[in-house]
């Protein structure tokens, strides 16, 4: 049986070709691109064979997928239904058990070499993969199996990106991100707690109307929504500008919305698309709501101390200090102060000292001198 | 600053370049050994350069991080954070082109504006003079050693401060810089690789902020042991660096 094409599923499923253009300059706008596009995505859809997604839960809390299903530009149930093509999602399929593993394999020996994985969560390595068993097996297991015969890797989240909660430190289970399991394959790293809706399906369309990855950063993260900071685009910059922050949470620059940098906002160092693209189907984002960016898109960011200070606790880098900079810094030009003038007590007490012996003997730098 | 040309010290002995040895005759007895030119002028502009860079990075980033009270009226009336941030950032680049015109310089100058840039830690006489000078500060010894350069102490803090320290601040503070240029910035091709390496964002801001109370640290040392030296030991310090003629107190041979 020859592969459908996605314009040959969208019909079997009943939409029309007025709703499939409709559906094609749609995705063409929310991936930022000009309206000649629509036509490519379109013939694309109509000529490619369509490219089955398996998605795998890991360690994680599902938030990724609770993102997921909310995104309205291009809506979820279009992705789903008429487009990514999701053969396997143990969280969103009807089937369970033995039938749901059946369609995995019957997927990765059909569609070999040609389909996407989605992870969302990572694999425990601790204790050989038993702390997270998917199908009677551990998941790191299912991972690679299914990732042998994959075209491209997504690792949804921060989970699948970085390690996220689970791998916070001690990381009693070894939680590892995809990355440091799977090496031979192109991964796109998506991070977020969870990432944005509009992210998540904006990456996934791309990659099956193009056929290809999207540009991505140096950390493997795709450019088009994680080349800028939250605070390169924050609506609340001209206060940081200016000069005006929020002091404490319900003074009065929290009710003027004033900038958040200083009840330690992480806008200004994490890559996300919150302040533009916004959640919600674009409605808010946390600095909108009043609360600081928590950085939930960075690595480690569970352990770069609290989301309520500017100025990280050492704990966090590794330092075994819990003091930020200042602290420590303060702490130490103390110390050093305080020796210094102690040395300097003493050494004018020698000199002063040294004085009266060479007005006695007369001889006391000689002595040095000659040794 | 004096400049280097103008007949600072007439008393300097009328030897145009005092060379390695030259000094080492006149430190070993040979000949009355005064005063030896030893900071050019390009090493001392660098010096002042330096510091006064190093004194605005340390007040404009220290209140980067914990910003002024809060300033009331209109956003549009004030930008004193941005001001703030684009005064820490000219100083930042004089302080790296300073950097680099001293690094050049090292490669023109004199013997002693190499000094600056090596760590002779394959030496045994580097590492004995060092002990020696440790000895002269714990008050063990009662009279110091005679150098025209650094001492092996102030050499060693030399290098790891104000060669690798610098150059890991300038490394640092570009990587940052870098995320506002945004991907592509020339900054972000030279430096971006260095926040991922790091682990982050948060995390370079925190060894950079680190890299400054290290940097204060080494001031406080410096200018007080300048100052101690100055009176103390048996050459000329802070003199040193404004004229640019090292005078010795004494003509004995060790």
């Amino acid at each position: 049986m020859a592969l459908e094409t996605f314009y040959e599923v969208m019909r079997r499923q009943g939409i029309t070709r007025r709703s499939f253009l409709k559906y094609c300059s749609l995705t063409a706008a929310a991936l930022g691109l000009g309206p000649e596009f629509a036509p490519q995505i379109a013939m694309a859809m109509e000529t490619k064979p369509r490219t089955p997604v398996l998605w795998l839960h890991g360690l994680e809390c599902t938030c990724c997928s609770e993102s997921f299903i909310r995104s309205a530009h291009p809506l979820v149930k279009d992705v789903v239904l008429s487009m990514i093509s999701l053969d396997y999602d143990d969280t969103l399929m009807a089937s369970a058990g033995h039938q749901a593993e059946a369609i995995l394999d019957e997927v990765m020996t059909k569609y070999k070499g040609n389909y996407i994985l989605a992870v969302e969560g990572n694999p425990p390595l601790n204790e050989d993969g038993m702390y997270c068993i998917i199908g009677g097996k551990p998941f790191v297991d299912q991972l690679k199996k299914v990732a042998k015969d994959a075209k491209a890797i997504i690792s949804w989240g921060s989970c699948a990106s970085y390690g996220c909660v689970q791998a916070a430190r001690p990381n009693p289970t070894r939680a590892t991100p995809v990355h440091e399991v799977i090496f031979d394959k192109p991964i796109i790293k998506v991070p977020g707690c969870p990432p944005i809706a509009e992210v998540m399906t904006g990456v996934i369309t791309y990659m099956l109307t193009f056929g290809q990855l999207p540009a991505l950063d140096r950390q493997g993260r795709p450019l088009m929504f994680y080349s800028q900071r939250i605070h390169d685009k924050c609506y609340r910059r001209p206060h940081f500008d200016a000069g005006q922050y929020v002091e404490h949470f319900d003074d009065e620059g929290a009710r003027k919305g004033y900038c958040l940098y200083k009840v330690g906002c992480k806008g200004p160092t994490t890559y996300n698309a919150c302040s533009t693209v916004r959640w919600n189907d674009g409605v808010s984002f946390p600095i909108q709501a009043g609360h600081g960016c928590i950085g939930c898109s960075e690595d480690g960011f569970w352990d770069k101390g609290s989301w309520y200070a500017r100025l990280a606790d050492l704990k966090g880098s590794g330092f075994g200090v819990e003091a930020n900079a200042d602290q420590v810094g303060l702490v130490a030009a103390g110390v050093v102060g305080a020796g210094v003038a102690a040395h300097a007590a003493i050494s004018a007490l020698k000199r002063a000292q040294h004085k009266n012996t060479d007005n006695g003997t007369d001889n006391g730098a000689g002595k040095g001198g000659e040794q | 600053m004096t400049d280097a040309s103008l007949p600072a010290a007439p008393a300097a002995p009328a030897r145009p370049k005092p060379g390695a040895d030259a000094v080492a005759k006149a430190a070993a007895g040979g000949r009355k050994l005064t005063t030896v030119y030893v900071y050019e002028a390009p090493v001392r502009l660098w010096h002042w350069v330096n510091a006064l860079s190093i004194v605005v990075l340390c007040v404009t980033g220290y209140f980067i991080g914990s910003p002024f009270p809060t300033l009331s009226g209109e956003a549009s009336a004030h930008y004193l954070m941005g001001t703030i941030r684009f005064v820490h950032f000219s100083a930042g680049y004089i302080l790296a082109v300073a950097f680099l015109g001293r690094i050049a310089w090292a490669f023109m100058g004199n013997q002693w504006s190499r000094e600056l840039f090596t760590f002779r830690f394959w030496r045994k006489d580097f590492w004995r003079g060092c002990f020696t000078e440790i000895q002269w500060y714990a008050f063990l010894k009662p009279r110091p050693l005679k150098f025209v350069g650094h001492n092996p102490l102030a050499q060693f803090f030399m290098f790891w401060v104000m060669v690798v320290g610098l150059a890991f601040m300038i490394v640092t503070g570009f990587a940052l810089y870098s995320e506002g240029a945004g991907p592509g910035s020339w900054q972000d091709v030279m430096f971006g690789w260095v926040i991922p390496l790091l682990g982050g964002s948060m995390q370079v801001h925190t060894l950079h902020h680190l890299g400054m109370w290290a940097i204060i640290l080494f001031v406080i040392i410096h200018v007080y042991s300048v100052i101690r030296e100055d009176i103390m030991s048996r050459q000329s310090m802070v003199s040193a660096m404004t004229s640019g003629y090292r005078s010795f107190k004494d003509d004995d041979p060790e």
